[in-house]
């Protein structure tokens, strides 16, 4: 009896308090944890994946990675319960707009030049994915793995029935664009009004092409400036007012906005690397077409032109890992060129390494859209601490807005705003 | 351990048996102290699964525990009350979205234990009486509580959803009620969408209930009323609610509790940010505490929560109690 309470009051408090101690051993050299994000359409595809490449490291190395495939709904759950006991995996993947945010609880491996050189140096990466790696100046808190990068995705049938001939490469042109297929019975373009991070990633987009940031440089919110209520107005309008954007679409959430496509309901979808989900969802390739986000005039390029953030996943390790050498030569191996191409071919997602991005498999039209995107018009989300905040406190101001609209309530300046600012207002006090 | 060796001692003394001399005091140390070793097991665990957590989520109200701090919580700095004040500023947004969170919890709650409880009384009151089929209504009317919470709930989302879902297609394309299909997961309906789930789960817990109260309701009682001629509703008034006066008073406190605290129906209906009509407290004291990564104001909200349960729960004892007493006396 006593043993068994002195056991559980031991267990209890080893939960408890978090490792402020662990900085990484090499305690157990033969085993990591590897947590991946689920970048197949199911789970199950993930692990048949990325199975055979895990043995394949092991026999290179005897060290046997435990695969877990962790659900975007859990997997930042998971790190910061990992991250408050001490108890996690080895190595991890991240979204890496996370990487600021999860870079300032300081439980990730910060990628100094020591650490890069053991995986060949950090000039093997490209510079857009490098910069959503964490706060600017600072060393980076994981390595890309895969990159990805928004796109129009159109019918092909549907635009020809349509009359249109070439896909829109602005705003103003998409709506018109919009008009002639609606004219046909068809619906335009499809959207995840209910999605808060779908929603943050076109608005990110909209405010960079208006010339705003949500940040200040110092990293202070700036969500009621004139020109990002007129960005995040832009977009809803798309609902609200041009009317291009179904209004059932406001409680879009779950990816329905991409079956609606595949189906041949709309005829566009904005979308990050959707090649791979198209087809499990059983649209053939040749039946939709790829071209740029549009701008609002002009061609995509930076500053204004940017017409995508640089989405994709990172590589992180878990600072108090048990198998830092291990974990390390896992990064290695997981960023290494021929490893690159398998996982990116998978996942029809862009190598961020420059070397396997070379690749004749990534050069095929639609990727080479996707590519040319990350390479000359895409920005990272804002790198700061407070980026999770910002995603839910301005991504539900959108799904409020489009909850508005889609219910026939007006949208205008002063609602856009007022719902802003109490976005806004929710961020933490500086 | 201490139960099999405890156990025989017992069996050694017959009741009133005193032993004499020095015997008696060990004896009597025993009497006391062996309920408390029964009992010890229980309260080591108890104080492990409830009561320690409990203490350090009110000792996090007290700190600033953010995203910084997190991977060492213990040497997060102290906060005071800076967490309580920033929740309980009405005129601030966080305080005051907390303040609309709880009104809306509150209205939920009310009818959502009203309803619960009428539904599965009237359910429970007309299955009393034996016919054909009995069995089979009894069960199938304990379905909802028995299925799994999510897979419950995923299913109303899908008869919710707007384009595709059963519940338009009733109300507009078949009946024609509205002149538009209505949203049922975002804006305004979204409460009365999570009022339909959430009685339409709870009911049935009350109708085993207020069945198994009924059991305990004599039958001679109804035979004597019929014979001075009272009718059902007579019945039903002066026996049926009376005798179940005990039941209900337990029923409706537990029904309250769950529905104010239940997290698992609004979470999957709506998911990380509930509109504002549905903005539950206990997704909006999650969504504060994980999804802004803001653990320690988080806390403060669960305390207070804490806190006004506490008083809810004191006051309805206090009140059903006292009539109880009087109802002995």
């Amino acid at each position: 009896m006593g043993a068994v309470t002195l056991s559980l009051v031991l267990a209890a408090s080893a939960c408890g308090g978090g490792s402020s101690t662990g900085g990484g051993s090499n305690d157990s050299p033969k085993t990591l944890t590897y947590w991946a994000s689920n970048q197949g359409a199911s789970i199950e595809i993930d692990k048949k994946v990325l199975q055979p490449e895990l043995d394949k490291f092991e026999k290179k190395t005897g060290i046997k990675v435990k695969l877990e495939v962790v659900p975007w709904s859990d997997l930042l759950n998971r790190i910061l319960t990992a991250t408050t006991s001490g108890q996690g995996p080895d190595v991890l993947n991240i979204g890496n707009t996370w990487s600021a945010s999860l870079q300032a609880t300081g439980a990730l491996l910060p990628w100094d030049a020591a650490n890069f050189e053991k995986i060949g140096g950090k000039d093997r990466f490209v510079d857009s994915a490098l910069g959503s790696t964490g706060v600017p100046g600072q060393d980076p808190a994981a390595v890309p793995l895969y990159s990805m990068a928004y796109a129009l995705y159109y019918n092909k049938q549907i635009f020809a029935d349509a009359g249109i001939t070439e896909p829109p490469a602005t705003w103003d042109e998409l709506v018109a664009d919009s008009k002639k297929i609606q004219a046909t019975g068809k619906q335009a373009i499809g959207a995840e009004g209910a999605n808060v991070s779908e929603n943050i990633h076109h608005v990110f987009v909209f405010a960079k092409q208006h010339g705003a940031d949500f940040f200040t440089a110092d990293g202070k919110p700036a969500f009621t400036d004139d020109k990002i209520v007129e960005a995040v107005k832009q977009y809803v309008d798309l609902m609200a007012k041009d009317k291009v954007i179904p209004a059932g679409n406001a409680e879009y959430a779950q990816n329905q906005s991409v079956s609606d496509f595949a189906k041949g309901r709309n005829a566009m979808l904005l979308w990050q690397s959707a090649a791979a989900n198209l087809t499990s969802q059983g649209m053939s390739e040749d039946a939709y077409g790829i071209a740029p986000v549009p701008v609002q005039s002009g061609t995509p390029g930076t500053g204004t032109q940017i017409n995508s953030m640089v989405a994709g996943i990172n590589l992180a390790v878990f600072k108090n890992t048990d198998n830092l050498d291990g974990a390390t030569e896992f990064v290695k191996f997981m960023t290494s060129d021929e490893e690159q191409k398998i996982l990116n071919t998978a996942y029809s997602s862009i190598p961020p390494v420059r070397t396997a991005q070379d690749d004749p498999a990534f050069n095929t039209p639609a990727n080479a859209v996707l590519k040319d995107t990350l390479a000359k018009s895409a920005a990272p989300l804002p790198q700061v601490p407070d980026e999770s905040q910002f995603e839910t406190a301005v991504g539900t101001a959108v799904k409020e807005l489009f909850a508005d609209a889609a219910a026939g309530r007006p949208v205008t300046t002063e609602s856009v705003r007022a719902k802003l600012e109490k976005a806004q207002q929710q961020m933490p006090a500086k | 351990m201490t139960t099999t060796t405890a156990r025989p001692a017992v069996r050694e003394e017959p009741p009133g048996a005193a032993p004499a001399g020095a015997g008696r005091r060990t004896g009597r140390l025993r009497r006391i102290g062996l309920p408390y070793l029964l009992l010890l097991p229980a309260l080591v665990l108890e104080l492990l699964v409830h009561l320690v957590p409990m203490a350090i989520g009110i000792v996090m109200s007290f700190k600033q525990l953010t995203q910084f701090h997190i991977r060492d919580w213990g040497a997060a700095p102290w906060s005071g009350l800076d967490n309580y004040k920033v929740s309980v500023d009405f005129d601030a947004p966080v305080g005051e979205a907390l303040l609309h969170s709880f009104f809306v919890t509150v209205a939920f709650t009310l009818l959502s234990v009203g309803l619960c409880w009428l539904i599965g009384t009237a359910a429970a009151v007309f299955m009393q009486d034996a016919f054909r089929g009995r069995g089979l209504l009894r069960t199938l009317f304990l379905v909802p509580y028995a299925l799994p919470v999510y897979t419950a709930v995923i299913t109303w989302v899908f008869m919710f959803q707007r384009d595709n879902g059963l519940i338009n297609h009733v109300l507009h394309d078949q009946l024609h009620l509205t002149d538009e299909p209505s949203f049922w997961l975002i804006g305004d309906n979204s409460f009365w969408a999570l009022l339909i789930v959430s009685v339409w789960k709870g009911w049935p817990f009350a109708f085993l209930i207020v069945m198994a109260g009924l059991q305990n309701i004599p039958g001679e009682l109804y035979e004597a009323a019929a014979l001075d001629g009272a009718g059902m509703w007579q019945q039903i008034r002066r026996i049926t609610l009376p005798s179940l006066r005990p039941v209900n008073q337990v029923l409706v406190l537990v029904l309250f509790l769950w529905t104010f605290n239940d997290f698992n129906t609004p979470y999957v209906m709506f998911g990380k940010a509930a509109p504002e009509a549905a903005d539950l407290i206990s997704v909006h004291i999650y969504q504060s505490s994980f999804v802004t990564w803001n653990f320690g104001t988080g806390s403060a909200m669960s305390v207070l929560l804490l806190l006004f349960l506490l008083v809810v729960t004191g006051v309805h004892l206090a009140v059903t109690s006292r009539g109880r007493r009087t109802a002995d006396a």
